[in-house]
């Protein structure tokens, strides 16, 4: 970096930091950042930042040293928008020039060189920026991701023969084949003879949810179990007449409990209460 | 004009959100609990449609106000192959996707008005209105 700019920049100070933070503050305004934290945290956090960019332009290059790549992993897990660094660099831009042209020292003959030197300086870390969320944000999602595979599809077995799936949530086709594996593979394992599928916690049942249902239902058939689909709302039971899906090949019952005390009977077991 | 709210459909994520949408539209307008399980699960198959045969497209939902008659009207929209049968997509059971085939006939009968206009290779709008009773 030029040394002109960097004696000019530190001279100016203060007024840079001012100049800036009244720009960030117009972002602020027009509600892209959103920021839940105090004003005294966000000053702070503002003028670490100053500082850290600063520092960056004195020093030419300080991202060997990890602190600018630190302060960035920090305001992303305080879950900082990504908006307001991208706008807090686009914004030091803005005033670094300001700061520069003012000064007088430099012709303006030199700005359009300064100019590019800039941004030879501040992309790289604006690079960087988009680079760190976009891998903290990918992580997430896979996190989430195989967090919501871990309690997709598991079948519980209950009573000796009897096991229960519920199903929660929205079922898309890699959960239709899960819930398949899962319920085929519970039933030879627990020697389940009648198998429950509750579909309480399922918002919406259309031909395709029904499809799947019907051939894992089909599928427990053919190991010589039986499945019960339980847990039927009032309006799922509307909607499924009026798609005209034909559920009369299973036997259906409005809740668990109705379905559990079918699931008894077939496998001749009784629940008694105990006599004092 | 009332003002529509749009989902682009391209993955089937996007049909989830759609009939969230749809949902909440529902619910605002004063629809009971049977009609919003109606009207989501309408979305839900003209979504997966679009997802299905398109690839992509995008459903428009829109509250509609005739004369006092409040009702809300889904429109789906895609560029996608087109239907070269209609006559035979409505019919019960038909199905090119090994479906259940029950879509199309059963989206017209979960709501109260339907209408399906398609060009080969150009693409599908399917509009379905239902009416707040």
């Amino acid at each position: 970096m030029d040394s002109l700019i960097v004696n000019v920049l530190t001279k100016n100070q203060d007024v840079l930091l001012k100049k800036w933070l009244i720009e960030l503050e117009k972002t602020d305004i027009t509600g892209h950042v959103k920021f839940a934290a105090t004003p005294n945290m966000l000053r702070d956090t503002n003028e670490e930042f100053f500082r850290l960019l600063l520092k960056h332009i004195s020093y030419n290059d300080i991202s060997q040293d990890g602190s600018i790549e630190r302060f960035f992993d920090q305001l992303l897990q305080t879950g900082l928008p990504v908006n307001y660094m991208t706008q807090g660099l686009q914004g030091m831009r803005r005033v670094i020039l300001d700061v520069l042209l003012d000064d007088g020292s430099i012709d303006k003959e030199k700005a359009i060189e300064l100019y590019n030197d800039i941004d030879r300086w501040l992309d790289p870390i604006l690079n960087r920026v988009v680079e760190n969320s976009a891998q903290i944000w990918e992580k997430t999602i896979s996190i989430q991701k195989s967090a919501l595979l871990e309690l997709t599809a598991p079948l519980i077995p209950v009573f000796q023969q009897v096991s229960v799936m519920p199903l929660i949530g929205t079922i898309d086709t890699e959960r239709a084949k899960l819930i398949m594996e899962n319920l085929l593979d519970g039933v030879i394992k627990y020697r389940s003879e009648v198998v429950l599928i509750d579909i309480t916690g399922v918002p919406v049942v259309d031909t395709m949810v029904a499809h799947h249902i019907i051939q894992a239902a089909d599928a427990v058939r053919l190991l010589g179990s039986t499945c019960i689909l339980v847990g039927i709302r009032p309006e799922i039971a509307q909607t499924i007449v009026s798609l005209g899906i034909d559920l009369t090949a299973f036997p259906t019952k409005s809740t668990l409990q109705k379905g559990m005390e079918r699931a008894l009977e077939i496998t001749s077991q009784e629940i008694v209460r105990k006599e004092d | 004009m009332d003002i529509q709210s749009c989902v682009e459909v391209r993955n089937e994520w996007d049909i989830v959100s759609a009939r969230q949408l749809g949902r909440n539209m529902a619910k605002e307008l004063g629809f009971g609990n049977v009609d919003q399980a109606r009207i989501t699960t309408a979305i839900s198959e003209l979504a997966r449609n679009i997802y299905l045969y398109a690839g992509n497209g995008k459903i428009c939902i829109q509250p509609i106000d005739q004369l006092g008659k409040k009702g809300l009207k889904i429109i789906a929209l895609d560029s996608g192959p087109g239907i070269r049968d209609i006559r035979r997509v409505m019919e019960d059971g038909y199905t090119t996707s090994g479906g259940l085939g029950a879509g199309l006939p059963g989206v017209k009968r979960l709501m109260d008005e339907f209408s399906i206009e398609s060009t080969v290779d150009v693409g599908t709008e399917i509009n379905a209105t239902k009416w707040l009773r």
